[in-house]
């Protein structure tokens, strides 16, 4: 078989790992009522009394709102198919581990996605103009891919506990959350908090879900565009790696 | 590489830290064969079969299917893996599972779903296809792995302990379709401890222990090759105790079983000529005079606890 049809062959593949993803994780009432509910709570918990226009707010909202529920599953579903024994049988099949972790990324990114759409329709009832749309949604899908892909770099460590992963990533994300931009503006912050947030992926979808809604940002929206691709390029490859290093491990 | 071969395995190594789980085996299966690993647990049978399914990696020596590197694309596309634990998805439906496996190994949906289809309705699983797994007996989950094991009808099917545990109507289910699926000339490698299954199942049996292979040959062979485990099984019309008939010539032990006692031998002819003689001596009559070769299970626990390792 041709390399080409090879590749081609293994990304149908990853697309039905994807399938089997939502179909056994995403689809859940529970895990879709926590990923709306989740981000919007911890959201109001620090909005609430502060005097911030809904124009500021809804992209802060959207980005804890996408972060959150691209990293939702995604960390858990190595542990817990290890833990099920069901990834023995993935990996017995014919299939490398990129296609593996190709797949676990898709699902996980379609799941973002589809959850964005609510605080962007909280945005749009409560009269927040979406000034970019477009900008906005080609943003939204390389975020959920970029934080996707964080997610599956928490899900490497060859362990069969979704809880040990969980508290892993829980702790990068809420760190994630306050050093991006979402709850302080970039331009507000000190030089050594500018620093650290150019080092956070949260802070260049932040900058430019701000681009798209309230027509300012802190950077050129082609660098943040760039950056997060960057990012996820990074993640990506750094998660296939990791797997394929513990993979034997969890055997 | 021998053509005709379905599995080789060459100097096969592999350390869990400093347990040496597979130590330098060396074995070959043939196409169309049904080829038994037996072994006590913590033997390496396992390991073994995860790593000819691609799953771990050795770490040393070779093992190829149907002559391709056993981790490689187009050896795991000709193999079926039941594992030793089931792993089918609970939250999936029995078709769901069976179409995602089709999926992974490219086939079109309907082929994919006539497949399916067949084999549920093979292994009595049709009527419950659409109901979700975590719903599902042990047996029927066992049966619904092989299932998945089998839908891209594949050249060699490995198994670990596929029948462990199971009701008796999911075991002969198992059974026959194996029969069924060696029929047409396809290669089955199980381990089992059920030496009843691989005396009925298998061509050829590997004994292992320590991560070695004591010894490989036919279930009747080995039964026949091991010494002093022969007997000749006696039932006479009075209780006559063990020490009776354990001065007989060629008798080396004597045990008794019941209404019977079995007398333990080299050659079991001259116990028989012993035993006749002795019964018209005493004017006892024997009601019932067998000879038996040893059970698999006799001469599985003889070789591995006398630790018999020779490479085969």
């Amino acid at each position: 078989m041709a390399t080409s049809q090879v590749y081609l062959e293994q990304l149908r593949r990853s697309f039905a790992i994807a399938k089997k993803d939502i179909r056994v994780y995403y689809s859940k009432g529970p895990v879709v009522i926590s990923g709306i509910l989740f981000p919007a709570s911890l959201f109001l918990a620090f909005c609430m009394g502060r005097h911030m226009s809904m124009s500021f707010l809804i992209p802060g909202l959207l980005a804890i709102t996408l972060l959150f529920t691209a990293t939702a599953v995604s960390p858990v579903v190595a542990p817990w198919e290890t833990m099920m024994r069901t990834l023995e049988r993935l990996v017995s099949c014919p299939v490398v581990v990129s296609t593996i972790i190709f797949g676990d990324m898709l699902a996980s990114s379609i799941f973002g996605v589809a959850i964005s759409i609510v605080p962007i329709l909280v945005g749009l009832v409560a009269g927040v103009n979406m000034l970019h749309p477009f900008i906005l949604a080609l943003g939204i899908i390389l975020s959920a891919s970029c934080f996707s892909s964080l997610g599956l770099i928490f899900s490497s460590p060859p362990t069969s506990m979704p809880a040990t992963i969980q508290m892993l990533s829980s702790i990068v994300k809420f760190s994630l959350v306050f050093i991006s931009g979402i709850f302080i503006p970039l331009d507000e912050l000190p030089a050594w908090g500018k620093g650290i947030a150019s080092i956070s992926p949260l802070t260049y979808f932040t900058d430019l879900a701000r681009y798209c809604v309230q027509g300012n940002s802190q950077y050129p929206v082609f660098i943040d565009l760039v950056v997060i691709l960057a990012f996820t390029v990074l993640f990506l490859v750094v998660a296939i790696k990791l797997h394929e290093r513990n993979l034997p491990k969890r055997f | 590489m021998n053509e005709s071969l379905a599995v080789e395995v060459a100097n096969l190594t592999k350390y869990y830290g400093e347990l040496l789980a597979v130590d330098h085996i060396t074995f070959s299966v043939r196409e169309g064969e049904i080829f038994g690993l037996l072994g006590p647990n913590g033997a390496g049978k396992t390991t073994t079969v995860r790593i000819l399914a691609g799953v771990i990696k050795a770490d040393g020596g070779s093992a190829h299917i149907m002559r391709h590197p056993a981790r490689s694309l187009q050896a795991k596309q000709m193999t079926g893996v039941v594992p030793e634990l089931t792993n089918a998805y609970p939250d999936l439906s029995a078709r769901n599972n069976l179409m995602f496996m089709t999926e992974l190994y490219g086939i079109s949906a309907s082929r994919g779903k006539k497949r399916a289809d067949q084999l549920l309705k093979e292994l009595d699983l049709y009527e419950r296809k659409d109901q979700l797994v975590r719903t599902f007996s042990r047996g029927m989950k066992q049966r619904l792995i092989l299932c998945m094991a089998l839908v891209n009808d594949p050249q060699v099917l490995f198994l670990d302990e596929p029948t462990s545990g199971l009701d008796v109507r999911s075991t002969r289910l198992i059974r026959d379709m194996l029969r069924e699926f060696n029929k047409n000339g396809r290669t089955v490698f199980l381990t089992t401890h059920d030496m009843e299954e691989a005396n009925q199942l298998c061509d050829r049996v590997a004994i292992m222990n320590h991560g070695k292979i004591a010894v490989i040959d036919t279930p009747m062979k080995l039964r026949s090759a091991v010494s002093g485990l022969h007997s000749v099984e006696v039932s006479f019309d009075k209780h006559i105790g063990t020490e009776a008939l354990s001065g007989l010539a060629g008798v080396n032990a004597v045990r008794k079983e019941g209404d019977r006692l079995r007398l333990y031998a080299s050659e079991p002819s001259v116990v028989v000529a012993s035993v006749v003689d002795y019964a018209r001596s005493t004017g006892l009559r024997i009601i019932a005079l067998n000879i038996l070769t040893p059970s698999l299970e006799e001469a599985f626990v003889e070789l591995t606890e006398k630790g018999e390792i020779h490479g085969n």
